[in-house]
């Protein structure tokens, strides 16, 4: 993901790249244009296999939210340890929750754990890349040194001494809560990824020119850099998604969780804690695993996806 | 190596730590409440704790953490203890000492993660490297997106799938724990065997699912190394296939992927915390999931500030190793 381009042209010229082919219908009119579009998906399938897995997993969530009522995700909705039946598609578990409400309500609610995460992370580790690559300074040095420290120890672990912190028995996280703590350590890479991007762009020829020309910094940032810059940025968000995912996930394996919400991490803490594997209800181990496995596959699909697609230089290896 | 460069290393290290340590001490209060002292209060309301390891208790937190004293005092202490590596007693089983629960567990993670990185680290370069020599193995072309999946997932996800499969369903090897649990004797050829039976599911995720992380990265390097010059020179002198190979082609390849190792490192510290908990394997992982648990706020920060030592000395030693395999940078400390 961080393949740092030197050479910005190279990565402002994908479609223009295009142009290059002569069996490459133009980009003129609205249905040629879907044409190339879908040509170019085939040589880069990554993207919409990617976008299709992760489409379906939510429109799961999102149509099945329509049939389920999110209370059946409580204890004691359902008869216990029942195997899927008509009335009870995905089955129950130990302690009586529909798991198919809770697989439609945990799938949505961790997707939003990391949508949340991952948004503050970006928009936050990006401002701040873009004042420390773009300003430099003394404020880049305190930049750095701060990712550079704060980056070589894994988030998990400062978020363990956070959530014990923060919860209480009488008040338990909520997912919400967790997806601002998950936050609060989320802009660290795309600050640095951002930081190493806007310090190479900075003395492009095109920047140059703008500022000769009279541009502010701040017209020089929005209207000359960004726009330069979006597919990375685009790139960074998913990673920060997956990664807050990630660690979300990981925080409510180990039981700092929001104990009332059925999200799939949460969903696996309970899955361990009262041994599914050793009475083998499957229904109760596959569905969160699987739904976990999709997911991140299809963020790491998307982001190989966005590489190929701003980098072309990935392109002539594969 | 040069100096400048070696004490960047160093400075950074301390910073680590000093964060790692500065962290533990500074959340419980910017929270307004001490988890230590809510824990006390609730085990004195439920009457759990006996009488005299509570009084011992108390006096003993009263003398470590001294509420009384000025913060600058106690955040002095504080760094004093750590620095000579006591960390206090447990809250949960009071006599014990944090450092005893940590040096017991230790030498578990430490076995697992050790073996599995190295495995996964050898297999993953390995197999890069062969992807790119081997261009057109219809083999090869079926494991590398296989590999480049299991890539993607984090190492407890890949566990509990081997669980289900080797565990539940075909019940071919244990579902977690080190060893069996009803052993008394614990050494000798029969405990290691148990040992190593237990570890081969916690190991095999780790290594599934970072093997690949290694091998993308070995055959990224090995078709930048393929390009240069020298390995058409080494081609065009007539030495054989696996000299150019091994000498011309992989010694240089696999240098990004010790760098690589110094920043995988908190990620394959993280991901073995988790496959323990996910295995009850019985390392410091374990540890950490049993004091959240129980709310043993003494251990759970004892964990984790052995966890961050942990890895910022590996990555020290990673970045002091390299000189000995790049003879450039060595050169530039004369």
């Amino acid at each position: 993901m961080s393949t740092a381009t030197d050479d910005r042209r190279e990565v402002t010229s994908f479609d223009a790249d295009d142009h290059q082919r002569p069996s490459e219908p133009e980009w003129g009119t609205l249905r040629s244009r879907w044409r190339a579009t879908l040509r170019y998906m085939r040589r880069n399938p990554s993207l919409p296999v990617g976008l299709a897995l992760l489409s379906a997993l939510i429109l799961f969530s999102v149509i099945g939210g329509l049939l389920v009522d999110i209370g059946d995700t409580r204890v004691m909705s359902a008869p216990h340890s029942r195997a899927p039946a008509d009335n009870l598609w995905f089955g129950s578990d130990r302690q009586g929750r529909d798991l198919f409400a809770v697989m439609v309500h945990g799938t949505w609610l961790t997707v939003r754990v990391g949508l949340i995460a991952g948004a503050v992370g970006i928009v936050f580790g990006a401002s701040l890349g873009f004042i420390a690559g773009y300003f430099g300074g003394w404020i880049d040095n305190i930049v750095n040194w701060t990712v550079d420290v704060l980056l070589t120890v894994p988030a998990m672990l400062f978020l363990v001494v956070i959530a014990t912190n923060v919860s209480t028995p009488t008040e338990p996280l909520s997912s919400t809560t967790m997806a601002i703590i998950i936050a609060a350590l989320a802009w660290r890479r795309p600050t640095r990824q951002i930081r190493a991007q806007v310090l190479v762009m900075r003395t492009a020829g095109y920047v140059q020119t703008a500022r000769i020309s009279g541009a502010s910094n701040l017209e020089i940032i929005f209207l000359e850099m960004i726009p330069n810059l979006l597919p990375y940025l685009v790139a960074s968000f998913v990673t920060a998604v997956s990664a807050a995912v990630l660690a979300s996930v990981g925080l409510e394996a180990m039981g700092l969780g929001p104990q009332n919400e059925p999200t799939l991490g949460q969903t696996i803490y309970w899955m361990i804690q009262s041994s599914a594997f050793m009475m083998g209800l499957w229904w109760w181990i596959l569905p969160p695993i699987i739904a976990l496995v999709i997911l991140f596959v299809s963020l790491y699909l998307i982001n190989v996806g966005i590489d190929e697609l701003s980098n072309p230089r990935l392109r002539r290896k594969a | 190596m040069a100096l400048s460069d070696l004490l960047r290393r160093l400075v950074l290290l301390a910073a680590v730590i000093w964060t790692a340590m500065t962290l533990n001490f500074i959340l419980p209060r910017i929270t307004g409440r001490n988890p230590i002292i809510e824990k006390l209060m609730d085990s004195a309301d439920s009457g759990g704790a006996n009488e005299y390891d509570f009084d011992q208790f108390v006096a003993a937190m009263n003398a470590r953490f001294g509420f009384d004293r000025p913060i600058l005092h106690q955040y002095l202490d504080y760094l004093g203890d750590l620095v000579t590596f006591d960390l206090g007693y447990s809250i949960a089983n009071f006599p014990t000492r944090v450092g005893d629960l940590i040096a017991s567990a230790l030498p578990w993670t430490i076995g697992l993660m050790l073996t599995s990185t190295l495995i996964a680290f050898v297999l993953g370069s390995i197999l890069g490297a062969l992807t790119v020599w081997f261009r057109s193995s219809r083999l090869l072309g079926f494991f590398v997106p296989v590999i480049m999946v299991l890539a993607a997932m984090p190492f407890y996800l890949v566990g509990l799938v081997l669980i289900y499969v080797f565990s539940s369903l075909l019940g071919w090897f244990p579902a977690s724990g080190g060893f069996v649990e009803t052993r008394t004797v614990t050494s000798g050829w029969d405990f290691y065997l148990d040992v190593a039976y237990h570890a081969v599911l916690p190991g095999l995720s780790i290594v599934l699912a970072s093997t690949g992380v290694w091998a993308l990265s070995m055959r990224g390097m090995m078709v930048t190394v393929q390009g240069e010059d020298y390995m058409t020179f080494a081609d065009a002198k007539g030495l054989n296939l696996r000299r150019v190979f091994l000498a011309y082609g992989v010694r240089n390849a696999i240098l990004p992927q010790v760098t690589m190792l110094a920043l995988f490192m908190g990620q394959v510290v993280t991901g073995a915390v988790l496959v323990e908990v996910v295995f009850a394997y019985p390392g410091i992982g374990f540890l950490l999931l049993r004091s959240i648990q129980i709310n043993d706020f003494t251990t759970i920060y004892g964990v984790v500030f052995i966890l961050i030592l942990t890895i910022g000395f590996s990555m020290l030693i990673m970045d002091l190793i390299y000189p000995l395999l790049d003879p450039r940078t060595r050169k530039s400390r004369a």
